[in-house]
This record gives structure tokens, C-alpha cells and sequence, in this order.
């Protein structure tokens, strides 16, 4: 059941997570809460293992928290099921991943066809071009991933994120298999899009240039929420 | 749910052009097609049988009896307006200028047949038409192969006992032919029934089959059955349709079932290939998974999505299957097809079902564990790629496959108990074979330190995955042993069989000697400057009595009491036991004793329950004569020496209408002698046993070909798990090649290790399958044929030597992309 928060499409609260290791527990984020606005650009910053890839798992739906609630757009997301959610993320939500995560077996068209197919709709392929050539990859829509180079792989999956017109797009290292220039391209494209669509952006990324580019950091350590840093320059 | 079928096709096409389901796929298409092939072979045979039964019985209901049938029948069948024809069949010797040849006349009357058509033709090979009646007196008609035999042409006279024809016709088709036999060993030759007298070949003690044929309403037929059958004498018989061709149905039944079980083999192993391919397959498509549910994939979505691609791809791997099964069907149809003797229609669709059944349950069974898995895979593992993984192979994985097949099995085999053996037999001989597999591994391991780098790389390849390499080792030896064990097996013990022979064992058998040329015939012999052979009195009798009760073939349950009640035994007499015979109880007489007695052959008392001293009854010429058992006695069939079931003591038999045979040696240069007596003696009927074990060798032949072809099925089945093991392995032996190739091994040195691994697969399973080839072969010769056994090693060469030839080939061949993969993408793909 959807609920009237504010304006956030993010809101956290509470939110734990703990795993049990041979040493003992193990705590991955501990007692976190924030909110996100809708259309905001928000990067989660921090070292290695400080647990940003977890809370961005557990904000997409992708992992379930400890303890917590997450809302994401009015939805409390845990009160739902595995299929509830992905539900959710097919009507609600984008992905950019730093592998990129494109399937091998089919080319940078059903690649980005795969969503919408998946959410039943029909005669997708116009769809799927069109974002594949607002993307720069016009020539490329019978390309495999293997035929192409990491920057156009990442601009296919910046094309299927966009393709369902998400509310949010989550991007985990979105440059972190990409040389700087390529990454630099890439970054300026997912904003782009960000803006065209109107759409929220959460990126976990080390990358503090890019972190600058976003409206907000929040930045993450052991676990915790230490800092949230406004950028200037957006 | 239609989204879900949407993207399975889809899915299913994208994934076929990646090549990611062709193992998969041709596991599937192997296991249908070597189900189906033998599915629609049997198949037509059941069909001619159902649909065509009048055609192959010549008539609606037929009347069959070892004596001359009453006329009355057919007065009854009148009434009833019924048609009705009769024909006799025996066999014969027939004369040509040059030859003679053991012949099989059937003398018919219009207007038969009554259903189904005779069909001639004037010249060999011409095209043929239907014949307008039965041949005219003084005429016959002949199998094309007759005039070969005999060196004649059509309008040539030839001789048939007393009496001359002239050849008007080929025979080319004939409904009910050679009915009581599937294999017939001497040409057919039609004549008039009026002729028969003429030939003087038909005497009462003549082993003469006549039939009474009936057609009309199908009410009408069944009427007249019920009317008859209760008056049926013994040695007599109804068929109808539903009964037609006995022998075939049997042998339809054994050949389907054996066949059958030969090609569930092929399953069991496809079904393997099946299970490793959908491993890697599944594995492939974990991140996928995962990725689909990231971007809002349902559990049951993907799930369905996964399980609609395997549903087609069984449903089009089942088509192709079932198409190369049809195709396959007729080469098993130009091997066995010749020993039936009747056209086959197009099969039904019968086999199809069951091939697309077997197919899906074979697909389902091993793919389904892996399969249900894909619906776990957590989202997560598009961040955590630990996450999720395929558990390794178990219990689970294989248990399920493994039921399914056994259910099939069973149902294969029709009957639980046989499924069973079948089903326990296989287990045990898998497992023995996969003990001895694992151990010579084991052993090849010991020395794997003192063989050279390649080899010994190629060997630890084998023992880094023993469960895969075992399952490999057993599917090859299988279907290798097969092949020794048909092609070098058979031969040594059809071979060895001639070999026991004594080298004067009998080659020409004399029946239908009449009593008045016993002394002529003795004459004709010392006059030709050859030993007289020792001629045997050959009476025909029923048993109808065994001491004091009457016996009746339903009053046993043993199929060969049965038979042997069913038909007219041949007896003879004897004041002397034949040398060969061996006394087991009692006493043979002396010439001092008048009392009637009988001595009894070993097996036929067993099948009977004849003790000594009980008193038989036999029915000859309609008359009781009865004699006590004195003796039993064993006899060596195999020596081909002329023996009797029942020897009576001097004065019980002689004065019944009897024939004499004789068995005796000819040497080959020799045989002139026969075409001279042939004409002294027309009625006398000679039969090749040479000719005779030449056929019996045609047929085990063509059986095992046929066997041998579906085991074919079985060896390509190998390499499929073969393949499919490789590419369950491809992506890790990529990666090893790569890093070898950057550290320096070049591409020789790798391929020499590829091939090392796969001479010695190869060479294990050719090892295993000499073994258990030889094992077997040894089994059958001792203990089923009582032959002796000769240690043969071609069987090792040809089985240690072929398998690493051939394996290590297809070996190559399968893990050629791994040596031609691009070093730079595969570090790229990581």
C-alpha cells in the first residue's frame, strides 16, 4: 500500500544489517537513516567494505536489511515479497551496474529490450532503438556485449536503465571498469538522461569527482552514515 | 503467462544462436531418434499385422490341419454363404536340366485367396500385375529366386516329383506366405491343387500342412467359428485375424521389446549429456537470472520463462528426433525387413508420441533439478557474484532422471518383473563397470609421474573430474563392447559352432523315402561307389495318452508341451540304440523280448513328465497303439545325426504307412550323386544343411546388424557425453589454455595434452569393453552354447587401439575452439 511521505521516493529508517561470519557478526550498516528527494542526484561515498554496495542492494530491493524500514516510492519495501519488489523495480526502478551485467547471449538491443519484454509489454524493438540511439549506439543494435568496448557496453546498460522511464536509477561503480575519459562520457550521458527523464539517481562510487557532480553525498563508514555533503557544483 | 511464452521463444532462439543448447539439443534428438527408429520399425510390422491380417491370412478365418480337412466344412461354410478354398503345403525337391532345389509347394484352388491378391509377372524384374485366378493345370508359378537357383526361365519345364511344369509365371506376391514360418528357407512354387495327385509326393505319411479357407460377413465368419471351433480335432486350428501370423507376433514382441531395451541405453546415456549440458547451461544463466530479476522479473516468471524454453526445445529436439527415427527406421527395416516376408504400410503416429514423451521426460527428468534452482538465484548476485551458485552435482541432480528412465524401462520391457532384471541387471553392470573404470584410472595415476609433460597434464585432466571421466570411460565401453561383441564375438562363436562339428557330420538330409525304395535306394548308392547311408522308419503319431490319462496341450502350462502336444511327433523303431544316444534310466530290449516298449528322449519326458514304466498312446492312422516306457535316453542334437523323440522296439510300428530318412555326409565334389538320384528318385526330398546353417547364419547376421545399429545410437550417445562433458568443462579449460598459453605453452604442446587425455579415455573404454566383451563372449560359449572358448586377442587390440583412435579424434574435435580461443578476450571476459 503506497503511503503519502513528503516528496521522498527514498526514506530510510532504522535500517541494520548483520551477517554471522566464522569470526561473529559481522555489522554492515549500522542504525542508518536518510532520505532521498525525487529528481535529487545522490552519490553514497566511502572506502572499501564501509557497506555502500549493501545499502544500495537493500535500497533497491535487491537484499533484505536486519532491521529497518525502507520506503521507495510510498512503498514499504520489505512489507513486500521477493516478487512484490521486483514488481516494484520493474515499474519504479533502473540499474547500471560496474560489470555492467549484460546478458552474453543476447545483442545490445534485446539487451535493452529485456526489461520491457519482461514487464509484458509488446513491440519493443522501436523502444529499444531509440534509447539505444539517444545512447550514441545506432549502429551498434546487433552488436553482442563481446563485440563491444567497455564504454559502449556501459552505455547499453545505461540504455536498459533508462528504457522503462524509472522513477530511480541505481548505479553501482558505474565508471569503475572505464578509463577516466570513457567514464567522463558515460557520467555526462547518465545525467543527461537523468535530467530528460526527470528521474532520481543513487550511485555508490569512490570516485569524488563524480560524487561532486550529484546534489548530495552521503558518505558512509563502517557502516554508518558520517557525513552528508552538499555539492556546489550541480 | 503469454509474456512468459513470448519471451521463452525468445529466449530459447537467442540462446540456440549462442550455441548454447546444442549438446542439449542433440542428446534430446539422439534419444528420440534411436527410441522412434525402433518405435516405427515395430510399429509397421504391428500395423501389417492388425491391418492387413486378412491379406497375410488370405482370408477371414482359416482352417489349419496336419491331416486331410472334411469336406463337410466347407458344406457348413456354404450355408452360412461363406466362400471357401483349400490348399496344401509341403516341401519338395524340384528338377531342372542342370539342378535340383528343395522347394516349398503350395497347392491352392480358386478361388483363392479369398482377400488380399496374388500378383505375377512374366519377366524378372518387370512390373508386376494381379493374377486372374490360380495357375492353370499343368503350370506353376515360382519365386524370381527359384530361377536363379535352378537356372531356368519363365516358359521352361521343370520337374516336380513324378510329374512335369512348365513355368508360366514369377510369383512376386502372395498373401499368407509361408504362414508358420517367418523365415522361409526354400523358394516358393504355386500349383493347381488338381496337379498334387500327379507329383505322387502326397502319401499318408507325408508331412503335408493343409488349409481350408473361409470369407464373408464379418457376423457370418463368427458364426461359423463358434459352429466349428468346439469340432476342432487335435492337430487342428482356427486363425482369424486377430490370431494371424503367431510367429510374427512373437518375434514382433521379442524383437520390440529387445530392440526397445537396446535403444533405452541411448536414453540413459543422452540423459547424462542431458543432465551436464543443462548444468552448464543453468550456470550460464545464473547472472542472467539475476539480472532479470533485477529488473523486475518474478520468480515464477523467469522460472516459467526457463522451464517454456526447455518445453520447446524438448518438443524440437523430439520433432528432429522423430524425423531422424523415421529415417533411421528404414535402414532397420532393409536389415530385418528381408526376413519378414510381407510388405510394410506407412507407420502411425504411435511412435511419435512415445518419442516426444521419452524426449521431454528424458529433458525434464535431468534438466529439472539444475532448472528449479534458477528460481533461487537471489537478485543480490548482480552485486555479489558468490551469491547463488549452482550446488555441484548430487543425488538430486541425477536422482530424478534416473527414476523417470527406470519407469521407462520397466514400461519398455512390459512386464515389471522383466523391467526389473533389466532394470537391477543394468545397475550392477554399470556399477562393475564404473568400479573397473575408476580403477584403472586410479592405476594410470600411480604412473602419472613417469610420463612425459603432456601426458602427464592429459591424465591429471582425467583425474581432476573422475566422476565425469568414469561416466565417459562406461558410455564408450558400452557401446564398443557392443560392437566386438557383434561383429568379432559372434563370428569366433559362429565359428567355433561349425568348428564342433565332426568333420563327417550329416550334410544332406533324405526324407520322404517311401518303404519300397529302401533297397532300390541302398542299391543306388553301392552302385555310385558310396557307402549306404542308415535309413530311418519315420512314422507320424499324436500322443495322446500318458500312463493311463489322457493328455490335451491346455493341460500344461510349458509352451514347448504344448507344442509338442499340438503336433504329430515323428517315432520310429529300433532294435539297436543309435551309437551317439546315451541310456539315462532303464533298459534298452534285447532282441529275446516281445513285450511292446518305447524309449523316450531325455527332454521331451522332462517337458511331459514321462517317468519309465508308464504307458504311452499314440494315435496313428487313427488307430491306439500303446508300449510301456522302458528307458530315456540323451541324445546330441547338435551332431545333426537323425534322432528321434520316440524309438518303439521291433514289431510295435511296422505295420503303419511310414517313410524313412536318412542323414549322411556328402563330400562337396560329390554332388552330382544327387541331381542322378533326384531323378531315380522323385519323390525323395533333399535338404542342404549346409544351405540351412548359411540361412541360420543370414539370420543371426541380419539380427545382430540390427542390434549392432541400434547400438549405434548408443556410441553417438557416448560422444554426446563426451561433448557435453567438455563443454561443461569449456569455460574453465579456456581459461587454463589461456593462462598456459601466456606463460608460454605453445599451441602443439596443448594439443598434445588434449589429445593424451583423450587416447587414454578412449583406450580405457576400448580396455573396459574388451573385457567385458570377452567376458561375456565367454559366458555365451561355455555356459549358453556349451562351445569352447578361445581366448581372442583382437578383441583387445581392436577395442584399446579404435577407442583412442577414435575418442581422442572427436576429443580434438570437441576441444578445438579452447585452443583457438583468442588469449586477450578470454582475460577480458574474465
Amino acid at each position: 500500500m503506497a503511503e503519502n511521505i513528503s516528496h521522498s521516493i527514498v526514506r530510510v529508517q532504522g535500517l541494520s544489517k548483520r551477517v554471522v561470519s566464522p569470526e561473529g557478526e559481522l555489522v554492515l550498516l549500522d542504525d542508518l537513516s536518510l532520505e532521498i528527494d525525487a529528481g535529487e542526484a545522490v552519490a553514497i561515498v566511502g572506502a572499501s567494505g564501509s557497506g555502500k554496495s549493501t545499502l544500495l542492494g537493500i535500497l533497491a530491493g535487491l537484499d533484505v536489511p536486519s532491521d529497518g524500514q525502507v520506503w521507495l516510492d510510498g512503498h514499504d519495501l520489505f512489507k513486500l515479497d521477493e516478487d512484490g519488489r521486483a514488481a516494484l523495480r520493474q515499474s519504479t526502478v533502473g540499474f547500471v551496474f560496474q560489470s555492467f551485467q549484460l546478458l552474453p547471449n543476447l545483442t545490445a538491443l534485446e539487451n535493452v529490450m529485456l526489461p520491457l519484454e519482461l514487464g509484458g509489454a509488446m513491440d519493443v524493438a522501436p523502444q529499444a532503438s531509440e534509447m539505444l540511439a539517444r545512447v550514441g549506439l545506432a549502429e551498434r543494435l546487433h552488436h553482442y556485449p563481446k563485440q563491444l568496448s567497455g564504454g559502449e557496453q556501459q552505455r547499453v546498460a545505461i540504455a536498459r536503465g533508462f528504457v522503462v522511464k524509472p522513477k530511480i536509477l541505481f548505479a553501482d561503480e558505474p565508471t569503475g571498469n572505464l578509463d577516466s575519459a570513457t567514464g567522463e562520457r558515460v557520467i555526462a550521458l547518465l545525467f543527461e538522461l537523468n535530467r530528460e527523464q526527470d528521474a532520481t539517481i543513487v550511485l555508490v562510487t569512490h570516485d569524488e569527482a563524480l560524487a561532486r557532480r550529484c546534489h548530495r553525498s552521503l558518505r558512509i563508514d563502517a557502516g554508518r552514515l558520517v557525513a552528508v555533503e552538499r555539492s556546489v557544483a550541480v | 503467462m503469454a509474456a512468459s511464452i513470448r519471451m521463452s521463444w525468445r529466449m530459447l532462439r537467442r540462446d540456440w544462436r549462442a550455441g548454447e543448447l546444442t549438446v542439449l539439443s542433440l542428446a534430446l534428438v539422439i534419444a528420440v531418434g534411436s527410441v522412434t527408429s525402433v518405435g516405427f520399425f515395430t510399429d509397421r510390422v504391428r500395423l501389417a499385422l492388425e491391418n492387413q491380417a486378412n491379406t497375410l491370412l488370405g482370408a477371414d478365418l482359416v482352417m489349419i490341419s496336419d491331416r486331410v480337412i472334411s469336406e463337410t466344412l466347407r458344406i457348413d461354410a456354404d450355408k452360412l454363404a461363406l466362400e471357401s478354398a483349400t490348399s496344401i503345403e509341403f516341401p519338395s525337391m524340384m528338377m531342372a536340366a542342370e539342378r535340383n532345389q528343395l522347394v516349398s509347394i503350395k497347392a491352392v484352388e480358386s478361388p483363392y485367396p479369398l482377400r488380399g491378391e496374388l500378383r505375377i509377372s512374366q519377366q524378372r524384374f518387370a512390373s508386376d500385375r494381379v493374377a486372374t485366378g490360380v495357375p492353370e493345370a499343368g503350370s506353376i508359378w515360382v519365386d524370381m529366386q527359384l530361377l536363379d537357383l535352378l537356372g531356368v526361365n519363365v516358359n521352361d519345364v521343370v520337374r516336380v516329383g513324378e510329374a512335369d511344369f512348365k513355368i508360366a509365371s514369377i510369383l512376386t506376391n502372395e498373401p499368407a506366405r509361408a504362414s508358420g514360418q517367418l523365415f522361409s528357407l526354400a523358394p516358393r512354387v504355386m500349383l493347381n491343387l488338381t496337379d498334387v495327385a500327379s507329383t505322387g509326393l502326397v502319401t499318408p505319411a507325408s508331412r503335408v500342412r493343409h488349409r481350408m479357407m473361409f470369407a464373408g460377413e464379418v457376423a457370418a465368419v463368427a458364426n461359423f467359428r463358434a459352429m466349428v471351433e468346439p469340432r476342432l480335432q487335435a492337430g487342428q486350428r482356427m486363425e482369424g485375424i486377430e490370431e494371424a501370423r503367431p510367429e510374427v507376433r512373437s518375434a514382433l514382441e521379442r524383437a520390440r521389446r529387445f530392440l526397445g531395451l537396446a535403444a533405452m541405453v541411448s536414453v540413459l546415456l543422452a540423459g547424462v549429456a542431458v543432465a551436464t549440458s543443462s548444468q552448464r547451461f543453468i550456470r550460464r544463466h545464473l547472472d542472467s537470472c539475476a539480472v532479470m530479476r533485477c529488473v523486475g522479473g518474478s520468480q515464477q516468471q523467469i522460472l516459467s520463462i526457463f522451464m517454456l524454453q526447455m518445453l520447446w526445445l524438448g518438443l524440437m529436439a523430439g520433432a528432429v528426433g522423430c524425423l531422424l527415427g523415421f529415417g533411421a527406421q528404414f535402414v532397420l527395416v532393409g536389415i530385418m525387413g528381408s526376413l519378414a516376408d510381407f510388405a510394410l504400410p506407412t507407420p502411425s503416429l504411435l511412435p511419435i508420441l512415445f518419442g516426444l514423451l521419452t524426449g521431454l521426460v528424458t529433458q525434464f527428468g535431468f534438466a529439472l533439478p539444475p532448472l528449479l534452482h534458477l528460481k533461487n538465484v537471489p537478485s543480490l548476485r548482480v552485486l555479489r557474484r558468490d551469491l547463488g551458485a549452482l550446488p555441484t552435482r548430487s543425488i538430486s541432480t541425477y536422482g530424478l532422471g534416473f527414476v523417470v528412465l527406470s519407469a521407462l524401462i520397466v514400461w519398455q520391457a512390459g512386464d515389471l518383473k522383466l523391467g526389473l532384471y533389466v532394470l537391477g541387471g543394468l545397475i550392477v553392470a554399470l556399477l562393475l563397470l564404473a568400479g573397473v573404470a575408476f580403477l584403472l584410472l586410479k592405476v594410470l595415476a600411480t604412473f602419472r609421474a613417469h610420463l612425459f609433460v603432456e601426458w602427464r597434464f592429459g591424465v591429471t585432466n582425467l583425474m581432476r573430474r573422475p566422476m565425469s571421466s568414469v561416466a565417459q570411460v562406461i558410455a564408450f565401453g558400452l557401446g564398443i563392447m557392443v560392437l566386438l561383441l557383434f561383429s568379432v564375438i559372434r563370428d569366433d562363436l559362429l565359428n567355433e559352432w561349425g568348428d564342433s562339428l565332426p568333420d563327417d557330420a550329416p550334410n544332406r538330409f533324405l526324407i520322404n523315402i517311401q518303404p519300397d525304395q529302401v533297397e532300390p535306394l541302398s542299391q543306388f548308392f553301392s552302385e555310385e561307389g558310396l557307402k549306404a547311408p542308415a535309413l530311418y522308419p519315420m512314422i507320424r503319431g499324436r500322443l495322446v495318452e500318458i500312463g493311463g490319462k489322457a493328455v490335451q496341450p491346455e493341460h500344461y502350462e510349458n509352451p514347448r508341451a504344448q507344442h509338442l502336444l499340438e503336433r504329430q511327433f515323428n517315432l520310429s523303431w529300433a532294435a539297436q540304440m543309435q551309437v551317439d544316444n546315451q541310456l539315462i534310466a532303464g533298459e534298452w530290449w534285447t532282441a529275446a523280448e516281445s513285450e511292446r516298449q518305447f524309449s523316450v528322449e531325455e527332454g521331451i519326458a522332462k517337458a511331459l513328465s514321462i517317468e519309465v514304466g508308464d504307458t504311452l498312446v499314440f494315435l496313428i492312422d487313427e488307430q491306439r497303439v500303446s508300449a510301456r516306457v522302458s528307458n530315456l535316453r540323451s541324445v546330441e542334437w547338435d551332431s545333426f545325426r537323425p534322432n528321434f523323440f520316440v524309438i518303439a522296439s521291433p514289431g510295435v510300428l511296422e505295420s503303419y504307412s511310414s517313410s524313412f530318412m536318412s542323414g549322411f555326409y556328402l563330400p562337396e565334389d560329390e554332388y552330382l550323386v544327387l541331381d542322378k538320384m533326384v531323378r531315380q528318385f522323385p519323390n525323395i526330398t533333399v535338404i542342404d544343411i549346409a544351405a540351412v546353417m548359411t540361412q541360420v547364419r543370414i539370420i543371426i547376421e541380419r539380427v545382430t546388424l540390427a542390434v549392432e545399429y541400434v547400438f549405434l545410437f548408443t556410441l553417438i550417445a557416448g560422444l554426446l557425453v563426451m561433448y557435453a562433458a567438455i563443454y561443461s568443462t569449456l569455460d574453465e579449460r579456456i581459461r587454463e589454455s589461456v593462462i598456459l598459453r601466456t606463460l608460454g605453452a605453445g599451441r602443439r604442446r596443448l594439443m598434445n595434452g588434449v589429445i593424451a587425455e583423450f587416447v587414454t579415455l578412449g583406450a580405457l573404454a576400448g580396455m573396459v569393453a574388451a573385457a567385458a566383451a570377452s567376458l561375456l563372449g565367454y559366458v555365451l560359449a561355455v555356459h549358453l552354447f556349451q562351445l569352447e572358448y578361445h581366448f581372442n586377442g583382437w578383441v583387445w587390440l581392436i577395442g584399446i587401439i579404435g577407442g583412442g583412435a577414435g575418442i581422442g579424434l572427436a576429443g580434438v574435435l570437441g576441444t578445438r575452439k579452447v585452443l583457438n580461443y583468442p588469449p586477450l578476450l578470454a582475460l577480458r571476459e574474465g
